[in-house]
């Protein structure tokens, strides 16, 4: 179980996101979790080893070294990374749940339900409406809040996102003061602004993509309340469904909806 | 065979499981072995060479390591994983037995094509009879297996927090001796956080334990008020050809899915079950 996998399980939910939402998935595989695995992680792999006290003590260097890096930056990135991609998941769990209701819809002859075969079932793309856009909204707030909270806890533990080349130590067994050196120090800065600097596109594509989710809603209540207004003898239920599906059907550029008569 | 091989293995199993189950396979499988893989054995990599001590007495590292670490954290996990991942095989098997079972079955009323058969192994089983004890039972083990290895974890490592610095004086150790442990903090940080998602997975457990038993007497509660069995001695009742025909037929009605569309859509394939006596 590691990235690839992750991978495999995101995969399938790139099929049911927004276009702006494939983008930040790409991002975060391409930009965040590939440099991590392929660059990143040789960068502290000596981190440990190559980190030197200016003294012969037996157990300074691991005192030093624990108090100035609580955690090894490659492993909070690790955890943010797993973190921000799960919200997704959510969405996942929506779908399947739709498409299991739509299957017993199919196995039970329902008349209402649209679909011929359990195959169209599967391969059909669900629309980000009704209870599935609040999943979809959910999964993309709380991407935000993850990103925000370890970009902060970063910033936080690390006063900044530069890298020291130098340490003064006095836990204890250190006698007294001394000068630790860290390894690759410019390197290591150079890379922590990268991924900062990913992350933070990151945010701003979760928070368009948030924007325009609200916007294609608000616009959708308008449509359906403007027609409404233009009909109002027309209210009854039967009408409003047949008007949803219209514009179900000139809203969706692919998959026309089979078998379906008007009342 | 590593995690990606387990992974394998209990993806087939996560099609018979419930919503919860599902939840937790989910949970196991990214915020566990995941995380352990990516992140956590990175971390000890180093325990033992980055442990100090404070001598330079041959032996005496290694001697001290072994005193305080009698098995590393990474191990314990794994081990934990391991033992509370295979339990669904047990349902698993059994949802193979059942399946066999349902072949044979559609073979003796003479739909024994591959067509039917393939449809057999597509359609999902309903957690009912036995197949529900089975589902039961995988759960407790889990729970159980959680908690003895949390329990093992605080023997071992009382408090869940990895100390700085350990004082050792097992022989060849002259005297007592300062030994210190390599990423204490980092350590402290993700036992803290694998002890969370241990008890976040129990709590699942115990969720699922509870609407698997709710709905099981929602179900009983629903056949009570719905009697429809045929009353009779219990010996003679249990050796008549009626009451094997009773079994098959409640065979057939428990399984969801394809075999009871199958009926409804040939009504012929009903009757010739009713009439056959000696199956």
């Amino acid at each position: 179980m590691d990235w690839g996998a992750l991978q495999t399980i995101l995969g399938g939910v790139n099929k049911h996101s927004t276009s702006i939402g494939k983008i930040w998935l790409t991002v975060l595989f391409i930009f965040r979790i590939m440099i991590l695995v392929v660059a990143a992680e040789k960068v502290w792999g000596d981190e440990q080893d190559d980190f030197i006290c200016n003294t012969l003590q037996p157990g300074c260097k691991n005192v030093c070294y624990d108090h100035f890096f609580p955690i090894s930056h490659i492993r909070l990135w690790a955890l943010q990374l797993i973190f921000v991609s799960t919200p997704a998941l959510l969405v996942a769990m929506h779908v399947a749940y739709r498409r299991h209701e739509k299957k017993r819809q199919l196995r039970k002859g329902d008349q209402k339900c649209e679909y011929k075969d359990i195959e169209e079932i599967r391969s059909q793309r669900f629309h980000i409406e009704g209870t599935l856009w609040w999943t979809y909204t959910c999964s993309i707030f709380f991407r935000l809040v993850f990103e925000s909270v370890f970009m902060y806890a970063f910033y936080f533990m690390y006063d900044g996102f530069r890298m020291p080349r130098l340490m003064k130590c006095s836990a204890w067994p250190c006698p007294n003061t001394v000068d630790c050196f860290v390894s690759r120090p410019t390197e290591k800065t150079v890379f922590t602004i990268f991924m900062i600097a990913v992350s933070s596109i990151c945010i701003l594509l979760n928070v368009a993509e948030l924007c325009y989710l609200l916007t294609k809603f608000f616009l959708r209540r308008s449509r359906k309340a403007g027609n409404q207004k233009q009909h109002p003898n027309h209210e009854n239920k039967e009408e409003t469904k047949q008007n949803e599906m219209n514009e179900l059907i000139s809203d969706s550029c692919q998959n026309t909806v089979i078998g379906f008569t008007s009342s | 065979m590593n995690w990606a091989g387990l992974y394998a293995v209990l993806s087939g199993v996560n099609r018979h499981s419930t919503a919860i189950g599902r939840i937790w396979l989910s949970v196991i499988f990214i915020f566990r072995i995941m995380v352990l893989v990516v992140a956590a054995e990175s971390v000890w990599g180093d325990e033992k060479s980055a442990f100090t001590c404070n001598t330079q007495q041959p032996g005496c590292n290694s001697v001290c390591y072994d005193h305080f670490f009698p098995i590393s954290h990474i191990r314990l996990w794994a081990l934990q994983l391991i033992l509370v991942t295979t339990p669904a095989l047990l349902v698993a098997m059994h949802v193979a037995y059942q399946q066999h079972q349902e072949k044979k079955l559609l073979v003796m009323t003479g739909h024994g094509d591959a067509k039917h058969l393939e449809e057999v192994k597509k359609h999902k089983m309903r957690i009912a009879g036995s197949l529900w004890w089975t589902y039961v039972c995988s759960v407790v083990f889990r729970l159980l297996f959680e908690a003895v290895f949390m329990y093992l974890f605080y023997m071992i490592y009382p408090g869940y927090q990895m100390v700085r610095l350990v004082k050792c004086e097992a022989y060849p150790c002259p005297n007592t001796v300062d030994c210190f442990v390599s990423r204490p903090t980092e350590k402290t940080i993700f036992t803290v956080f694998m002890l969370v998602t241990s008890s976040v997975c129990i709590v699942l457990n115990m969720a699922e334990l509870v609407y698997l038993v709710v709905r099981a007497c929602a179900r009983r509660g629903h056949h009570n008020s719905n009697p429809s069995s045929a009353k009779g001695s219990f010996y003679g009742h249990k050796l008549s050809s009626e009451y094997k025909q009773n079994e098959i037929n409640q065979l057939l009605t428990e399984q969801d899915g394809s075999l009871k569309d199958m009926l409804r859509r040939n009504p012929s394939l009903q009757e010739k079950g009713d009439r056959c006596s000696a199956c």
